[in-house]
């Protein structure tokens, strides 16, 4: 079973959601897809068992055969390659690796390299499996970094894997979230975290995906990502309140169920609610 | 000699635009005829290598020289390719930029910016 965790910007709690999520059950996998910026790990501290690097193809001019043309160059929509005096110029780190320019030019005159974007990393901490992606600094998109991640043949039938997604609600969320049979999107109770919440909730009506609110930082009063969610009709999963103790476990890279039982009995409820979801969304579908 | 210079908009006393990549126009002016032509900078709403695309549009136009508040690195090496001199703008007008040049009071701009790429 594949849960996501998503919200529309950052700092809204996902790594906090997913690694307690992951700590509760007994035994789970934890996937950091947040490539650009992974920080599960801060909180499993895992012992490292395996790296892979991670690779992409861009293209290598052999300027013998290069007339000048300048069809790779039309064709580029990410502008990764310019022509000067008939010498094509190609920006690596521009390039999205789409392969266009080895397809439309007449001579042949482009091959395709490797080119290291980061890497992976699988360890372990306690009955946590842990799998990380690292985007080097600068490089295009870490879309082949979270495939990546997901490839791997996870064991899915009798534990959990908890995906810590991107923020926001663009191609690498997408990515993340694309083989995810429950998403848990994440909620700030401002108006702006009503404005994030509606981006992912769009992105996750868009793909079908059975899904559910988790509010974070809840206060007394009014909560308007909690009026968001009863006005769509949208399954309100858990309310955590905006804590001290809370804040003060998780910024000191602590996982809070480990020290708490108050968030031990929230997050394995919520890790109850769904498996109880998903196993409901299995019987409605078959 | 061709001056390129980005502009806000399209006559001589618009103000330089502090973006290079992303300026609304391009200005070019001749300084044998005096005369100024306006092209649209194609790569204003591009994605991403928009620096890369206008700089391709400076050397497709013939530029000799380029006046910009600032560059980025990916464009900077496009025009250093095609041997375009590199002018920092000044304040003022366009047009005073170019006097600026002729009469030699322009440093050459040589730090160029990494790129913004969604970060600041």
């Amino acid at each position: 079973m594949k849960i996501a965790v998503l919200s529309g910007k950052g700092g809204t709690g996902k790594t906090l959601v997913s690694v307690n999520l992951a700590t509760v059950a007994k035994s789970s996998t934890y996937i950091d897809c947040d490539v650009e910026e992974p920080n599960g790990h801060l909180f499993f501290k895992p012992t490292i068992l395996a790296e892979k690097d991670v690779s992409v193809k861009i293209p290598k001019l052999n300027p013998k055969l290069c007339t000048g043309c300048r069809r790779c160059v039309d064709f580029c929509k990410f502008n990764a390659l310019a022509i000067i005096n008939n010498k094509p110029i190609i920006f690596d780190e521009v390039c999205h690796s789409c392969g266009g320019c080895v397809l439309v030019c007449p001579e042949k005159a482009f091959s395709e390299i490797d080119k290291s974007i980061g890497k992976v990393q699988m360890g372990k901490s306690g009955n946590v499996d842990i799998y990380t992606g690292i985007l080097n600094i600068g490089e295009a998109t870490g879309i082949p970094i979270i495939s990546n991640l997901l490839s791997n043949k996870q064991d899915t039938l009798d534990k959990p894997v908890i995906i810590d997604c991107p923020p926001g609600s663009s191609c690498i969320v997408m990515e993340s979230i694309k083989d995810a049979d429950y998403c848990v999107l994440v909620a700030e109770p401002t108006l702006f975290g009503v404005h994030n919440l509606n981006m992912v909730y769009e992105l996750v009506t868009l793909f079908k995906k059975p899904f559910g609110v988790v509010l974070n930082k809840c206060l007394d009063g009014d909560n308007p990502a909690e009026l968001f969610c009863i006005e769509k009709n949208i399954k309100i999963l858990a309310h955590i309140p905006f804590d001290p103790e809370l804040g003060k476990l998780n910024s000191e890279a602590n996982i809070v169920v480990k020290h708490s039982d108050k968030y031990h009995n929230l997050f394995s409820s919520l890790l109850e609610k769904i498996i109880t979801e998903v196993a409901n969304e299995a019987t409605t579908n078959s | 000699m061709k001056i390129a210079i980005p502009v806000i908009d399209k006559n001589l006393n618009s103000s330089v635009d502090a973006s290079f990549g992303r300026t609304n126009y391009f200005m070019f002016y001749d300084t044998s005829t005096k005369e100024s032509v306006f092209v649209e900078n194609s790569a204003k709403n591009n994605p991403g290598g928009a620096g890369i695309k206008a700089a391709q549009t400076i050397a497709d136009n013939g530029a000799n020289a380029l006046i910009a508040v600032r560059l980025g690195q990916n464009a900077a090496n496009v025009l250093q390719n095609a041997e375009i001199k590199i002018y920092k703008a000044t304040d003022g007008s366009a047009k005073d930029n170019i006097d600026a040049l002729i009469a030699n009071n322009l440093s050459t701009l040589s730090d160029f910016h990494k790129g913004f790429h969604g970060r600041n």
